[in-house]
C-alpha cells in the first residue's frame, strides 16, 4: 500500500511545480532585497517608524472598506465591485458640507461638531447608495449565474462613478484642513507621530469595534451571520433574507462612508475616481484576511497597509531600483494575485475552502 | 459523508447496485471512483490499473463514465452538443487542423456527428437534437445525460440515482433502458439507488452501505433475507418499502 | 376611493421616481450638452428629445403598470405620473432661484434651469408651461397606451427610427454628400439636423416599411425557406460579395473622419473577438486582457522604432514576434489562474493587467520601455510602395486582421476544442468528468485570445505611431468586456454589433464623449437585468427558437 507521502507526491502536477518555483523565487528575491536594504542602512529608525504609522493609518482605512466587501461576499457570494463607488460617494458629497463650514468659519470655531456632521453626511449618502444599489441592481439577479451579478456590479460601478462625475464635475476638490489634526506629537528619542494618523487609526478602530459588536451581539447581526452561514436554513428559522441582505449593504455602506472621510482627511482631496484604487486594495485586504471573515478583513487591511508603506523601501530599494514608491500599487496587486493563487481562503478564512463536487 | 474500509469488486458485464440510506456515503464512493475526491487511503483498480490520484479526465479516458444525482447537463448547449462533448476524449483533431479544416478533421467531425445521432436515437432523443438541453423535459434530460456518458465509450458506467424524481411508469422505462444498456452494449453498470424496488428488479449483485461501511453484499435474494440489512435498512419500517 | 389608491400607487409613485431620474439627468448636464445638436433643424434638439423621451417613458411605465387596466385608470395614472414628474422639475427650478445650485452641481446652469427645462420660456410662465407639458404628455401617453398593439409598434418604431436618423446625421451626411447628388442631402439635411420635410419623409418611409413587413413579412420568410437550397446559396453568395465590396470601398466613399471611426471600431472588433474566445466560449472572465494588447504594441514599438533598441525592422517582421510574445504571456499568466473560477479569476487577471501597466509606467524600467514618455516613431507597414499611413489605408490592415480572426473563431467555434471550451463555461467539473483536460484547454483559450490581442496591439501601435502606458489601462479591458456582453456573449456578429454600438456611436456623437462611460454602465446593468443574452445572441439560442415544434413538446 502506498504511503501518504507517496499519494501526495502522485497528486502533484506540473502546474503546482511551476507555481511553487515562482513563489520560491519571489520569496528569495524579497529576502535578499530586504537584507540588502537593511545592510545599506539607507533609512533611519525615525523613517521606519513613520512608515509603520502611515501604513497603519492607511491600513485601517482599507480595513473599514474591506468590511463591506467581506460582509456582502458572506451573504451573496459575490464581489460587490461597486463598493469602491459607495466609498467615493459619501466623502465626495460631504465635501460640499465641509467646504461650507470652512467658508462660514464654523470649522475654525467648532471643529469637532463640524467633523461629526461631515461624518454623518458622508455615512448617510454612502449607506443610501449601497442600499439602492442592492435594491435596484442586485436583488433581481439573486439566482442568476455567477458571472451576471459580477458584470452588473462592474456596470453599477461605472454608472455611479460617472453619475457623480456628472453631478460634481471632474476636478479634484481640496478638502478643508482641520487645524486640530495638523502637526505632530513628539515621542521619545526623536520619534514623532502625526496627529491625523493617530486620529485615523483611533476613529477606524472605533467604527470597526462598533460594527463588530453590532454583528456579534445584536439580533440583526446574528441574522446577518446566519444568512452568510446558510441562506436556506436561515430562512427556515424565520430570518427575513431580503431584509438581512439590505442590512448587510447598509452596514457596509456606513463603514465605507466613514472610511471615505478618513481617506479625504489624510489625502486632502476628493474626486470621482478616488474609489477605484482604494477599492481594489480593500478587496485585496478582504481576500488577504479571508473573505467572508470580519476579523480577517481588519487584519488584512492593516497588513496590506503596512506592506504597501514598508514594502517598496524594504524589498525594492536594496536593488537600487529607481523610484521604488511608484511600484507601491504594483506591490498591492502582487499581494492580491499571490493570495488568490497560494491561499485563496486567506489568512483566517476556511469556509470557502470546500469545493463543490 | 465519509467512506471507510470499503471493499467492493465489480464483475464485468454485471449490473451492480450500491444501496443504503441517505448519508450512507454512496455518492462519496462515486466521487472517489471518478476522481473528484482523493481517497486518503486505499486503492481503486480498473483492470489492475490504479486510479488513485488521477484527474477525472484521465479516469474517463480509461473507461469510467458517470451521471449525476441532480442532473448536470451543459444547459446552454444543445442536446447533440452535449453528446459531442462526451466524445471529446476520443477525437483527435488538432488546433491547427481545425483551423485549416483538413480532410481528417472533416471526416472525424462527420463521424462524430453520426455517432452522436446514433446515441441520441438510442435514447429516443433524435428529434430534439438541436434543443438546448435546459429546455428538455426531466426524463429526457436523464436519458441525455446517459447518452453523454455513453459517448465517452465507457467500460463501466456509474449511474447516480437515475430514477430520482420519476413516477412508477417512468421508473419502469428507465429500468428497461438500463438493462438494455448492458444487454445491447455490453457495458458494466454500477447503480446507486434509493428505491428498493428498482434495485431488486434489475441488479445481479447488491452492496449495502451504511455509515460509509459495507453492511452486506450478495444477490437480491440474499440481501432480502440478510438480517443485518433488514435491521439497518428495511427495518426502518415499511416507509423505505413504500418509497 | 379605489381609483385614488391606484393613482397613488401607479401614477404618483412612478412619477416620483421619474422626477428624481429627470432631475439627475438635468443635473449631470446631459440635457444641456445635447441641446447643442439638433435632431430636426430649428424644431427640436437632441437634448429635448432625450428629455421628452424620458418623460414619455415614465408615463408609459405608469400606464403599463396600472392594474386592472381600465381605460380611465390607465389615463389618470399616466396623467398623474406626468404631472408629478414635472412637479419635481418645477421644484428644482424654484430651488435654483433661491440657492446657487452651481456651488455643488457643476452643471446646474442658469440656462438649463430657466430656459432649457421649460422649453425656452423663462420665468413663472415657463414653469406653468412645464406643468402643462407634463399633464399633456401624461394624457397623450395614456391614450397611446390604449391604442391597438400594431399601431403602437408602428408609431414607436417610426419615431425611434427618426431619432436614430437624427442622431446619426453625420454618418448619413458623409454617405450622401460623397456618393449622391447634393440635392438629396440638401433636401434631407441641414448643416445641423434634419429638415422638416426630410423628417416627415423618414417617418413615413419607416412606418410604411413596418406596416408592409407586418403584412407581407411572413410570406417573404416562407418564400425564402421554400427556395431550393442551391438558389439560396447563390443569393447568399451574391449578398456576401456585395457586402464585401461595400466594406472594401467604404473608406474612400465615406471620407477621412468616418474612416477614422471605422478603424477604431475595427480595432475593437479585433480585440473583442479575441476576448470573446476567452470570455464567450471558455467562460473565463479576463479583466487583464489589455495586457496582451499592450504586449503586442510594445513588442512592435521595440522592434520597429529607432528609439530604445534601435532595430528599425519593418512592421511585417514585428508581427510574428508580437503574436508569439502575446501568446507566451497569455499562457504564462494563464498558468497561475488555472484553478480560479468566476469572480476570483476576474480579479486576479485584473491584478496582472495592472501590474504590467504599473511596471511599464515605472521609472525603474524606463531605460527599457520608455516609462511614461512611451515609445514613438513606430514604423508604418508598406507593401510594394503602398504605405499604410492614414486611417483610410490602415483600415485595410484592420479588415484583414478582422477577417483572419473571424475565420479562426468561426472554425474553432463548433469544433472539438470549441465544444470543450463551451462545456467548461457551462460546468467545469462535469466538463472534466467528460474527459476534457482543463489545463490544456484553458491555456489554449488564454493563448488564442492573447494572440489576437497582440495582433491588435501591432496594428494599434502602427496606427497611432507612438504608444504610452496610459493607453493600456483597465478601462480598455472593461470596454471590451462591455461590448462583448452588449452584443451577445459568445456570438461573432454580436461582437461587431457591440463594437459598432458602444465604440462607433460615441465616436460619431462627440458631445456624448463625456457621458460615454455613464451610458456604458447603465447599458450593462439594464442588459443584465432584462436581456442577459445580448443584442445578437449566440446561434444555438436562435437555432432553437426556430424549432417551435420541438419546443412545444416541452410543455
Amino acid at each position: 500500500m502506498p504511503t501518504k507521502f507517496q499519494r501526495w507526491k502522485e497528486s502533484i502536477t506540473a502546474t503546482d511545480i511551476v507555481m511553487w518555483s515562482i513563489g520560491f523565487v519571489l520569496l528569495v528575491l524579497i529576502i535578499i532585497g530586504s537584507i540588502l536594504t537593511l545592510r545599506a542602512g539607507r533609512y533611519t529608525t525615525v523613517q521606519w517608524f513613520d512608515f509603520v504609522i502611515y501604513g497603519l493609518a492607511q491600513g485601517s482605512i482599507y480595513a473599514l472598506v474591506a468590511m463591506g466587501y467581506t460582509l456582502v461576499y458572506g451573504v451573496l457570494r459575490m464581489i460587490n465591485f461597486a463598493h469602491s463607488e459607495v466609498f467615493m460617494s459619501g466623502p465626495f458629497t460631504a465635501y460640499y458640507v465641509a467646504a461650507y463650514f470652512y467658508r462660514s468659519s464654523l470649522l475654525e470655531s467648532h471643529p469637532f461638531i463640524c467633523l461629526i456632521i461631515v461624518f454623518i453626511v458622508s455615512m448617510t449618502i454612502s449607506t443610501l447608495i449601497a442600499f439602492l444599489l442592492e435594491r435596484i441592481a442586485y436583488r433581481p439577479l439573486r439566482n442568476a449565474p455567477r458571472l451576471i451579478p459580477l458584470i452588473t456590479a462592474i456596470g453599477a460601478s461605472f454608472t455611479l462613478m460617472y453619475l457623480f462625475r456628472g453631478l460634481y464635475g471632474t476636478g479634484f476638490q481640496a478638502y478643508p484642513v482641520w487645524k486640530v489634526f495638523t502637526g505632530k506629537w513628539a515621542l521619545f528619542k526623536g520619534l514623532e507621530i502625526g496627529k491625523i494618523q493617530v486620529f485615523v487609526i483611533f476613529a477606524a478602530a472605533l467604527v470597526m469595534i462598533a460594527l463588530y459588536l453590532f454583528i456579534q451581539r445584536t439580533r440583526i447581526g446574528k441574522a446577518v451571520r446566519s444568512v452568510s452561514e446558510d441562506k436556506e436554513a436561515a430562512s427556515l428559522m424565520g430570518v427575513d433574507i431580503d431584509k438581512t441582505i439590505s442590512i448587510t449593504f447598509i452596514i457596509g455602506g456606513a463603514a465605507a462612508g466613514a472610511a471615505g472621510v478618513l481617506y479625504a482627511l489624510v489625502f486632502k482631496q476628493v474626486f470621482f475616481m478616488m474609489g477605484f484604487i482604494p477599492g481594489i486594495k480593500a478587496f485585496t485586504a478582504a481576500v488577504l484576511g479571508g473573505i467572508g471573515n470580519i476579523p480577517g478583513a481588519m487584519l488584512g487591511g492593516l497588513l496590506l497597509g503596512l506592506l504597501e508603506s514598508i514594502g517598496p523601501a524594504l524589498f525594492l530599494d536594496g536593488y537600487n531600483i529607481v523610484a521604488p514608491y511608484q511600484l507601491k500599487d504594483a506591490i498591492a496587486f502582487l499581494v492580491l494575485v499571490l493570495v488568490l493563487i497560494f491561499r485563496p481562503t486567506g489568512l483566517l478564512g476556511e469556509r470557502l475552502a470546500v469545493k463543490k463536487a | 459523508m465519509a467512506v471507510d474500509g470499503l471493499d467492493i469488486e465489480i464483475e464485468e458485464k454485471t449490473i451492480h447496485s450500491v444501496i443504503g440510506p441517505n448519508g450512507a456515503g454512496k455518492t462519496t464512493f462515486f466521487n472517489c471512483i471518478t476522481g473528484f475526491y482523493k481517497p486518503e487511503a486505499g486503492e481503486i483498480l480498473l483492470e489492475n490499473h490504479s486510479l488513485v490520484g488521477l484527474m477525472p479526465d484521465r479516469i474517463v479516458r480509461l473507461g469510467i463514465a458517470r451521471t449525476y444525482q441532480n442532473i448536470r447537463l451543459f444547459p446552454d448547449l444543445t442536446a447533440i452538443e452535449n453528446v459531442l462533448v462526451g466524445m471529446h476524449a476520443h477525437l483527435k483533431s488538432s488546433y491547427l487542423g481545425i483551423i485549416l479544416n483538413t480532410p481528417f478533421v472533416k471526416k472525424e467531425e462527420q463521424d462524430a456527428e453520426d455517432e452522436a445521432n446514433r446515441l441520441l436515437k438510442f435514447v429516443n432523443l433524435e428529434a430534439k437534437a438541436n434543443m438546448l438541453s435546459k429546455h428538455l423535459p426531466y426524463g429526457d434530460q436523464r436519458r441525455l445525460e446517459i447518452a453523454r456518458a455513453l459517448a465517452t465509450r465507457p467500460k463501466l458506467l456509474c449511474l447516480d440515482e437515475p430514477t430520482a424524481g420519476m413516477n412508477s411508469g417512468e421508473t419502469q422505462a428507465m429500468c428497461d433502458f438500463i438493462q438494455s444498456l448492458r444487454d445491447d452494449l455490453g457495458i458494466t453498470i454500477m447503480l446507486i439507488e434509493h428505491q428498493m424496488r428498482v434495485v431488486m428488479g434489475i441488479s445481479e449483485i447488491i452492496t449495502v452501505l451504511d455509515y460509509g461501511k459495507k453492511l452486506a453484499e450478495g444477490t437480491p435474494d440474499e440481501i432480502k433475507r440478510n438480517p443485518k440489512v433488514i435491521e439497518a435498512y428495511l427495518g426502518q419500517g415499511s416507509a423505505a418499502q413504500a418509497h | 376611493m379605489e381609483q385614488i389608491r391606484a393613482i397613488w400607487r401607479y401614477g404618483i409613485k412612478v412619477g416620483i421616481i421619474g422626477g428624481i431620474v429627470l432631475i439627475l439627468m438635468s443635473l449631470i448636464g446631459i440635457i444641456e450638452v445635447f441641446t447643442k445638436r439638433q435632431v430636426i433643424a430649428d424644431f427640436i434638439s437632441m437634448g429635448h428629445v432625450l428629455y421628452l423621451a424620458a418623460g414619455l417613458f415614465v408615463c408609459y411605465m405608469a400606464a403599463k403598470r396600472t392594474k386592472p387596466a381600465k381605460p380611465l385608470w390607465v389615463i389618470s395614472s399616466s396623467f398623474f405620473a406626468g404631472l408629478t414628474t414635472t412637479f419635481f422639475l418645477v421644484l428644482l427650478i424654484i430651488l435654483g432661484r433661491y440657492i446657487n445650485l452651481r456651488m455643488m452641481f457643476i452643471n446646474a446652469s442658469d440656462l438649463l434651469l430657466n430656459n432649457l427645462l421649460t422649453f425656452g420660456v423663462e420665468g413663472n410662465s415657463g414653469m406653468l408651461l412645464l406643468l402643462y407639458v407634463g399633464m399633456f404628455t401624461g394624457l397623450i401617453t395614456g391614450l397611446f397606451y390604449l391604442l391597438p398593439n400594431v399601431v403602437r409598434t408602428v408609431i414607436l418604431w417610426s419615431l425611434a427610427g427618426l431619432v436614430f436618423a437624427g442622431v446619426l446625421q453625420d454618418l448619413f451626411r458623409s454617405i450622401l454628400t460623397n456618393n449622391f447628388p447634393d440635392i438629396i442631402s440638401e433636401w434631407l439635411l441641414t448643416s445641423d439636423g434634419l429638415t422638416m420635410k426630410g423628417a416627415f419623409a423618414i417617418f413615413i418611409i419607416i412606418a410604411l416599411v413596418i406596416i408592409s413587413w407586418s403584412i407581407k413579412g411572413e410570406g417573404i420568410k416562407q418564400g425564402w425557406q421554400n427556395l431550393p437550397k442551391k438558389q439560396q446559396l447563390t443569393w447568399r453568395t451574391v449578398g456576401t460579395i456585395i457586402l464585401l465590396v461595400i466594406i472594401l470601398v467604404a473608406p474612400w466613399r465615406l471620407g477621412l473622419f468616418m474612416s477614422e471611426v471605422l478603424t477604431i471600431v475595427g480595432l475593437y472588433v479585433l480585440l473583442g473577438l479575441g476576448l470573446n474566445i476567452v470570455v464567450g466560449y471558455a467562460g473565463l472572465l479576463d479583466l487583464g486582457y489589455v495586457a496582451f494588447f499592450a504586449i503586442g504594441a510594445y513588442v512592435t514599438a521595440l522592434i520597429t522604432s529607432p528609439e530604445i533598441m534601435n532595430l528599425n525592422w519593418s512592421l511585417w517582421a514585428a508581427i510574428p514576434f508580437a503574436i508569439f510574445f502575446g501568446i507566451l504571456a497569455g499562457v504564462l499568466l494563464g498558468v497561475p489562474v488555472l484553478k480560479m473560477r468566476g469572480d476570483y479569476l476576474a480579479i486576479a487577471t485584473m491584478g496582472f493587467g495592472e501590474i504590467i501597466r504599473l511596471l511599464v509606467l515605472s521609472d525603474a524600467l524606463r531605460p527599457f520601455l520608455g516609462g511614461s514618455q512611451g515609445i514613438g516613431k513606430i514604423a508604418k507597414p508598406q507593401i510594394l510602395g503602398f504605405v499604410f499611413k492614414g486611417p483610410q489605408e490602415i483600415y485595410y490592415l484592420i479588415i484583414a486582421g478582422c477577417m483572419l480572426v473571424i475565420f479562426v473563431s468561426w472554425r474553432l467555434k463548433d469544433s472539438r476544442i470549441g465544444r470543450a471550451w463551451k462545456a467548461m463555461r457551462e460546468d467545469e467539473d462535469v466538463a472534466q468528468a467528460m474527459g476534457i483536460n482543463l489545463v490544456s484547454n484553458k491555456l489554449l483559450a488564454f493563448g488564442t485570445g492573447a494572440g489576437f490581442a497582440a495582433l491588435s496591439g501591432v496594428i494599434f501601435g502602427s496606427k497611432i505611431g507612438s504608444i504610452y502606458p496610459h493607453s493600456f489601462n483597465i478601462m480598455v479591458s472593461i470596454n471590451i468586456v462591455c461590448l462583448i456582453i452588449f452584443g451577445g456573449i459568445g456570438s461573432i456578429p454580436g461582437v461587431i454589433v457591440g463594437a459598432a454600438a458602444l465604440i462607433g456611436l460615441p465616436e460619431l456623437l462627440r458631445e456624448f464623449a463625456e457621458y460615454r462611460f455613464l451610458v456604458y454602465g447603465i447599458a450593462l446593468v439594464v442588459m443584465m437585468l432584462i436581456r442577459p443574452e445580448g443584442l445578437w445572441p449566440e446561434e444555438a439560442h436562435k437555432r432553437e427558437l426556430h424549432e417551435g415544434t420541438a419546443k412545444e413538446a416541452t410543455g
